[in-house]
């Protein structure tokens, strides 16, 4: 743990990082923005999954297996929505979400 | 010394998350939330998870913010200034975004966390063995289910991302 730094002071963080993702979310108006935000949440969570388990259980591991489960779910997740953006932009020429309503084949 | 370095850490983040959610180019963007992602694996090096660190490192810091890049390359033109939403949507979302972390805030505050004092040190191996370990608490079957996933995902992002070569609306001399 970190010397002088309690659990309240690294959750408030977490907890500012996951609504500034929440805004942009709902704020952007382009795919690839959102995605941004998206990345911003889940690493928020990440370290609260580390904080939680380095500061409360410091005996086992959990946390840190159910990270590396998140990262590699968000790198998963991220190839896939990049392959989706760039299949939309060849289609229909823009990735704003104003402008998406086909996802035919 | 840890206290100072966490502090600056901390304003980082939450600087250049803001700056990453509000700037107007999208490049900037992308390069503000690779710094967000790599101070957040200096707070993994801060509490002694340094394998955590190394993944969040290559895996976000290098993998996924090259990509996001690549594709921002792709789609955008590069000096392209993006449409930013309405200035009373804003303030709303801002309002809507302060309440839920005023509750948040309350929540975690309100409620009395039993810290542990430790200074255990995670090395790799102990990561290595409780994930492939099969016994009670094991991780094995999440991590082989992981790597279906990772292949499943790799196999549809090529399926997608080739597509047709160009559409018929594309080709439309107009």
């Amino acid at each position: 743990m970190i010397e002088g730094i309690s659990i309240y002071e690294i959750l408030t963080i977490t907890s500012i990082l996951f609504f500034i993702g929440v805004y942009g979310f709902i704020t952007r108006t382009n795919l690839i923005s959102i995605l941004i935000s998206v990345e911003l949440i889940l690493n928020a969570s990440v370290v609260n999954f580390v904080i939680i388990n380095k500061y409360l259980f410091p005996e086992v591991l959990q946390g840190v297996y159910f990270s590396i489960f998140i990262i590699a779910v968000a790198a998963a997740e991220t190839a896939l929505a990049v392959s989706i953006i760039i299949s939309l932009y060849r289609q229909i020429s823009s990735v704003d979400v104003k402008e998406i309503e086909t996802m035919k084949y | 010394m840890e206290r100072i370095i966490f502090y600056c850490l901390a304003a980082v983040i939450i600087v250049f998350a803001i700056a990453s959610v509000t700037s107007r180019k999208m490049l900037r963007s992308v390069i503000y939330l690779s710094f967000v992602l790599i101070s957040i694996a200096g707070i993994f090096f801060l509490i002694d998870y340094n394998f955590l660190a190394a993944i969040q490192l290559t895996v976000y810091a290098g993998g996924i913010v090259v990509l996001i890049i690549f594709s921002v390359l792709l789609v955008h033109h590069i000096e392209m200034e993006l449409e930013m939403a309405k200035t009373s949507q804003k303030i709303l979302t801002a309002i809507g975004c302060l309440t839920g972390l005023s509750v948040f805030l309350t929540a975690i505050y309100s409620f009395e966390f039993n810290e542990i004092n430790n200074s255990l040190t995670t090395t790799t191996e102990d990561i290595g063995t409780g994930l492939l370990s099969y016994k009670a608490g094991g991780f094995i079957l999440p991590f082989e289910v992981i790597s279906v996933l990772l292949l499943a995902a790799m196999i549809g992002a090529i399926v997608i991302a080739k597509g047709k070569k160009l559409t018929e609306k594309n080709n439309d001399p107009q």
